[in-house]
């Protein structure tokens, strides 16, 4: 899946529209595998949808502070006088109304479309802070083991296989809490902001493994070529031979593992606060209103659409976004 | 073969203890004072101080994993207020639960095996059939459902779909009682009953992954020159495709089906969480949520094993899959 090892353009054909007499004028240009991937994503239907809701989504979650202003409806007022005797929302499919967007929670009386969007940025900010991190980490290792070999990289992958054989929530479901006490004390409340922090950790700590691996594994197959020999005869230094020799050739790989990392991250956050560490009940997330609504499965079935529904838009647009970025990006595609 | 199979168990023992000292100075070491968590209520002082003598917290950190590592080879005396002699798989005594981890571990194993093994068979089963099937019939609409199917599945969470089937079966139609746990050898009929929405869940979502890489492994495998060559020899369908093209793309389904049943054989937390069962998954998470450090450790070190066994497995079966795969 290497593009073209030569750092510069590839040939390629004008598109022509196909009628007969402009067949003659056809010319060639020269294109980065840059442009091309570019071109190959802007034919993609799927590609174009799903790209167009994830631009949609992050848009939601910057807007955040306007869409409340808007709206009119913080994330922590309840609404006690729309619930009957027993708590459950008034009126139809969970108490949907004009104003109540998705209805309200069953219990407390907050309104779940505000709460769903600060659910969202927190979720795409957890996730984009760990897929960047992790991209960071895993590569600087996976290129260093994989270049230099030796000790390093026997080091790199025994660490690897060693968090393989970490049960990963178990051990995140343990750090928290631990972490937390050694900050906090044992009742005082534990910031948002510094969960979010740990979180993101944990995730770059255990996440980084499998780019390094991709990496060390490309770098590998493309240590021995002539390119690399050449430049190395040429008396390049270890940061000319890993920036400029041997990473722009590996780019696209990363790229599609890190478009792939992103929704991972957003449901491991779920999870993790499904499981009830992670966020708590005071931060808005998506893991944590679909637990709680667990409870009312038979009385407020709708509850559990609204994040549910809206959790699996925003992982298979992703999924599906990384799948055409991987055709677009492999050169032998002829789509 | 012999020498392959001592060399592979020894790494995986080296693995196992490297899990064992980090998993047991994550726990024991980092947190400011680990007897707080275990005596929720009634603590005073004294007590506080006297469970810290019977978990020998004062002693050097080495003898104390020490100590814990002989508990599970050979059993070890505990305090009397530990239950005294504790047995040859001895994980130490929960002052949550005020017995021994052992026990504890007894009772909610076979919980996540009944999960776990039956889910597995199902999605192995539908995942790899639906990948060989829709990468033989590529461009057809049972490809196409198939890659829809597996698109879906790998988006949906668990907890969701959970739900969903608990609104539908459980609520709604009625079909189905609320998923708990009777032992198979009680009342088999109960069993599956009431696990069966679990086991659909999960295989419901694992299969969509397994067919998926399933179907590429075998579309990249028929392209290749010996499926043609065997065929241009006058070898059936039948068998090219089922015994010579399956064989070779089959090994990376293996080496992902054993990481992941290895994990989940560990504990299912979410899985076990959604349908209310107590299993290995939900033992952890409240054991961290009391802070019970005993029965932590344990899991975590159970569910370490189950991964690292089935990682040797899966080694041991590339042989009997592949040919082509010398071991030693």
């Amino acid at each position: 899946m290497s593009l073209s090892p030569v750092e510069g353009v590839a040939l390629a054909e004008i598109e022509s529209p196909g009628e007969g007499d402009e067949r003659r004028d056809k010319e060639f240009v020269g294109r980065s595998p840059g442009q091309l991937a570019l071109a190959r994503l802007r034919r993609d239907r799927t590609a174009m949808i799903s790209g167009a809701l994830l631009v949609f989504f992050v848009l939601v979650a910057l807007a955040v502070p306007l869409i409340q202003a808007l709206y009119g409806v913080g994330p922590k007022e309840q609404f006690q006088s729309r619930l009957d005797g027993y708590g459950m929302p008034l009126g139809y499919a969970g108490g949907v109304t004009g104003e109540h967007w998705f209805g309200l929670e069953p219990g407390l009386g907050r309104d779940i479309f505000i709460r769903m969007v600060h659910g969202l940025r927190t979720s795409l900010f957890i996730a984009f802070a760990a897929a960047v991190l992790t991209a960071v980490i895993g590569v600087t290792l996976g290129t260093l083991a994989g270049y230099l070999g030796g000790w390093l990289d026997s080091v790199i992958n025994w660490i690897t296989d060693l968090t393989l054989a970490m049960p990963f929530l178990i051990i995140a479901l343990a750090l928290m809490p631990t972490v937390a006490l050694r900050f906090y004390g044992q009742r005082e409340a534990v910031p948002a902001y510094f969960q979010i922090g740990v979180l993101i950790a944990i995730f770059a700590l255990f996440g980084w493994t499998s780019t390094a691996r991709l990496v060390r594994g490309q770098i590998i197959a493309l240590r021995e070529r002539e390119f690399v020999e050449a430049a190395r005869a040429s008396g390049a230094g270890l940061g000319h031979m890993l920036f400029r020799q041997l990473l722009p050739n590996v780019w696209a790989p990363i790229l599609v593992a890190f478009s792939l990392a992103v929704p991972q991250y957003i449901t491991s956050e779920a999870a993790l606060s499904f499981i009830g560490v992670g966020l708590t009940d005071e931060t808005p997330s998506f893991g944590r209103m679909i637990y709680r609504s667990l409870d009312y499965l038979q009385t407020d079935p709708s509850y559990v659409f609204f994040p549910g529904i809206t959790i699996f838009a925003l992982v298979l647009a992703f999924n599906l976004f990384g799948d055409a970025l991987r055709d677009a990006l492999d050169p032998k595609s002829s789509r | 073969m012999t020498r392959f199979l001592v060399r592979r168990l020894l790494s995986a023992a080296l693995t196992l203890f490297a899990v064992s000292v980090l998993s047991f100075l994550m726990f024991f070491a980092l947190p400011r004072d680990p007897v707080t968590g275990m005596c929720p209520k009634n603590c005073n002082p004294e007590r506080l101080e006297r469970v810290r003598q019977e978990l020998g917290l004062r002693d050097p950190l080495i003898s104390q994993y020490a100590g814990y590592m002989k508990g599970i080879v050979t059993g070890r005396d505990l305090g009397s207020a530990q239950g005294g002699r504790c047995d040859a798989p001895c994980l130490g005594w929960s002052y949550v639960s005020n017995e021994a981890v052992s026990d504890t571990i007894a009772r909610v194993l076979p919980v996540t095996l009944s999960i776990v093994i039956p889910a597995a068979v199902l999605w192995l089963l539908l995942g790899v059939g639906l990948g060989m099937l829709s990468a033989l019939r590529r461009g057809s609409w049972l490809d196409r459902a198939a890659i829809g199917f597996s698109l879906t599945g790998a988006s949906l969470q668990l907890y969701f779909v959970g739900a969903v089937l608990l609104i539908v079966f459980v609520y709604n139609l009625r079909l189905l009682p609320v998923p708990s746990y009777t032992s198979l050898f009680d009342n088999p009929l109960k069993w599956s009953s009431g696990l069966v929405l679990a086991w659909v869940a999960l295989a419901f979502l694992f299969s969509a992954i397994y067919a998926r890489l399933s179907r590429a492994q075998m579309l990249e495998t028929l392209s290749e020159d010996f499926v043609r060559t065997a065929r241009a020899k006058g070898l059936a369908k039948r068998s090219v495709y089922g015994r010579h093209a399956l064989r070779a793309a089959i090994t990376p389904v293996v080496t992902i089906a054993g990481l992941d049943v290895g994990g989940a054989l560990g504990g299912t937390v979410i899985t076990e969480t959604t349908f209310g069962l107590n299993g290995m998954g939900r033992t952890a998470v409240d054991a961290v949520r009391s802070g019970d450090l005993p029965t932590i450790m344990a899991t975590v070190l159970i569910a370490a094993v189950f991964v690292v066994l089935a990682n040797v497995v899966v080694d041991l079966l590339y042989a009997v899959i592949d040919p082509r795969v010398r071991l030693g």
